[in-house]
């Protein structure tokens, strides 16, 4: 089968701002008043999109729709968010007719899952100590 | 006519940051795991499970008596057991997840079962005598577990357990070509799925 290799290869530029205000929440009473979060990767399913991206060179629209368990447009509204914040880099392609929607972490992406992971130890360590 | 009541949960407080944080981290590592071991299947393993499967069918072909056959075969099973071990290890080293925490342990999982149900079996048919019919029950048994560890995988995984079940499913009925469906099955199948996964999965 002919495959075509990448057609159009897009990393966006635009950046979501980050969440600079998830301080606390109720029941914490605002002594641990949690880091600059990530907001773009701190939505579940744009954190799961990431995660599943990291551990895999690449996945395809179809496979990352089949781990996530979600609908063809919800994948495409976070995947979509993800790549126009730079956190992954979008593929399309053909396989013979069939249009094929591959996905890549970039470094920036693997760089903020990194830093997403080590606020989350963070909190953690912070709870314990006190 | 009985009255209404609104239940109202009573001032319940939203988990606590660092709870929420754990659940996180719960998240991250179940998400990776699974992405893990959806492309955790070896492309290239099988590929050499399959050409040292070509092999042991062209040896067993060359066997006098079935239990020189069976010991070629066991022998094989062997080989292609220390071979996908070594495959999806390095893979899953590759991917920096731990090989038992995410494919190993689903292959494992899938494949005992069947497998165990196969050993015994293959004993009940040669006491029998009917040693015609265990090539048949070997891929029938090696494809429903295929089919039901590839369900957490890629879909290449369970349509090749399928046509492992297919293939078995017609030698049951053909047992004068036991080594070509043994070559077809176990060769075949897994040269031609192994490059396919390599392909779109990486090794």
């Amino acid at each position: 089968m002919a495959r075509q290799s990448a057609v159009k290869t897009s990393v966006g530029k635009k950046r979501e701002p980050a969440a600079t205000d998830l301080k606390s929440v109720a029941g914490d009473k605002a002594r641990h008043p949690a880091p600059n979060l990530d907001r773009m990767i701190h939505e579940r399913m744009r954190l799961g999109i990431i995660s599943a991206l990291a551990a895999n060179e690449s996945l395809t629209f179809n496979d990352l729709k089949s781990l996530m368990n979600t609908t063809d447009g919800n994948l495409s509204v976070h995947a979509r968010k993800l790549e126009e914040g730079g956190y992954v880099a979008c593929t399309k392609s053909f396989e013979g007719r069939l249009p094929k929607t591959e996905y890549k972490i970039t470094a920036a992406g693997r760089r903020a899952l990194e830093n997403y992971l080590s606020h989350m130890e963070t909190i953690i360590r912070q709870m314990r100590q006190s | 006519m009985g009255s209404i009541h609104l239940v109202v949960p009573q001032n319940e407080e939203p988990p606590a940051l660092h709870e929420r944080a754990m659940d996180n981290l719960k998240y991250i590592r179940e998400t990776m795991e699974r992405a893990t071991a959806f492309t955790g299947i070896p492309g290239w393993g099988q590929v050499a499970i399959g050409i040292t499967a070509l092999a042991s069918s062209f040896i067993s072909a060359q066997q006098k008596t079935f239990k020189a056959w069976l010991a070629v075969w066991v022998a094989e099973a062997l080989i292609a057991s220390l071979i996908a071990g070594w495959s999806m290890d390095r893979k899953a080293r590759a991917a920096k997840m731990p090989l038992l925490s995410g494919p190993g342990r689903k292959v494992a999982f899938s494949l005992s079962p069947p497998i165990f149900a196969g050993a015994i079996i293959t004993v009940v048919l040669y006491r029998a005598g009917l040693t015609g019919a265990i090539p048949g029950l070997w891929l029938l048994l090696y494809g429903t577990g295929v089919v039901t560890g590839g369900m957490f995988s890629v879909s290449a995984v369970p349509i090749m357990g399928l046509c492992f079940m297919a293939l078995g499913a017609i030698a049951f009925f053909s047992p004068g070509l036991a080594n070509w469906f043994m070559a077809a099955g176990f060769g075949g199948l897994h040269i031609v799925f192994g490059v396919l996964i390599a392909r779109r999965y990486g090794g």
